[in-house]
């Protein structure tokens, strides 16, 4: 990625409102993105609703569901939500140092929210209950790892961007893109809040 | 936009204030299912709801989201739209035409 971006036809601009448009555009660049990941997950879920019935006889969530694996993780999500808030605080007061400590305080939260998920795929997987068992597990894999997949690349951006604050220090494009950062986050906190709406506590229900 | 890289009044407390109804929206239907006290139609009415209400919550606090008219873009919705279509109308063929054959 480059800092400097469409200039053309604005040559009386001074630097800084090239600086400040260029980042205006692609925080509405990164809202179409998001969008467009939004629409994915709506079909995903209409899928996954669809299918939930068609467990071809087999345990349907009631019993592959566990009821504190769920609530933990959750409130690893919605913990990392706020650390993450916190970063994107200190980077607003110039702080280098705490938005790299909250950096890292939200990528310890995702990466137990990430570790606890595949533990939970893997159990599945090993008590027979896999992606291929029944049209509703195919669903369900495919939703909620989709969602995992999607943390997971979070979590390498958490680590990539930890790496530029501390090297570049906090100058306005690093900021913007923790500001990204921070959107792509807090929207698949909002997936999940839906995912243990939709996919966990009707299932256990 | 509080924590916008462009500067302004930033403080730590729209996300604390953020914090607690998220997490008693998130406790209410937990700690439903958990009790199991109301009948399932009207504890999915509560998740539901709860859910709807937290996602506002979040898109509000965190995603710093508001109704002011934006002047943007008409160009950069159209593309949207098209690349939507594309998702839903390629995504549909594909799959409907994928269950066919194995239906066959």
């Amino acid at each position: 990625m480059t800092d400097a971006v469409i200039t053309a036809g604005h040559n009386d601009e001074t630097e800084a409102q090239v600086a400040e448009r260029a980042i205006d555009e692609k925080a509405c660049g990164f809202w179409i993105y998001l969008m467009s990941d939004a629409i994915i997950f709506a079909l995903l879920f209409a899928t996954f609703v669809v299918t939930s019935h068609n467990t071809a006889d087999e345990p349907g969530g009631h019993t592959l569901f566990r009821f504190p694996h769920t609530f933990a993780e959750t409130m690893l999500l919605l913990a990392s939500s706020a650390t993450l808030g916190f970063a994107s605080v200190a980077t607003a007061a110039r702080q280098r140092w705490r938005t790299l400590t909250w950096l890292g305080v939200t990528f310890l939260l995702g990466l137990g929210f990430v570790a606890m998920e595949v533990l939970e795929f893997y159990g599945m997987a090993v008590a027979g209950a896999g992606p291929s068992r029944s049209g509703f597990l195919s669903a369900f894999f495919t939703l909620v790892g989709t969602h995992g997949a999607h943390v997971s690349v979070g979590l390498v951006w958490i680590v990539l961007l930890g790496c530029e604050v501390g090297l570049r220090g906090l100058n306005p494009f690093v900021a913007s893109r923790l500001y990204r950062l921070g959107l792509f986050w807090h929207f698949l906190v909002i997936v999940w809040i839906s995912i243990f709406s939709v996919v966990y506590l009707p299932g256990i229900l | 936009m509080p924590t916008s890289p462009h500067g302004g009044e930033v403080t730590i407390k729209p996300h604390l204030v953020c914090v607690v109804p998220a997490l008693v929206l998130t406790a209410m239907p937990f700690g439903l299912v958990a009790a199991g006290t109301l009948r399932p139609t009207q504890t999915l009415v509560v998740i539901g709801v709860a859910a709807i209400a937290q996602v506002v919550v979040h898109l509000q606090y965190f995603l710093h989201l508001d109704l002011k008219p934006a002047p943007k873009n008409k160009l950069i919705a159209l593309c949207f739209v098209t690349v939507m279509l594309f998702i839903l109308v390629g995504g549909t063929l594909w799959s409907m035409f994928d269950l066919n054959y194995r239906m066959m």
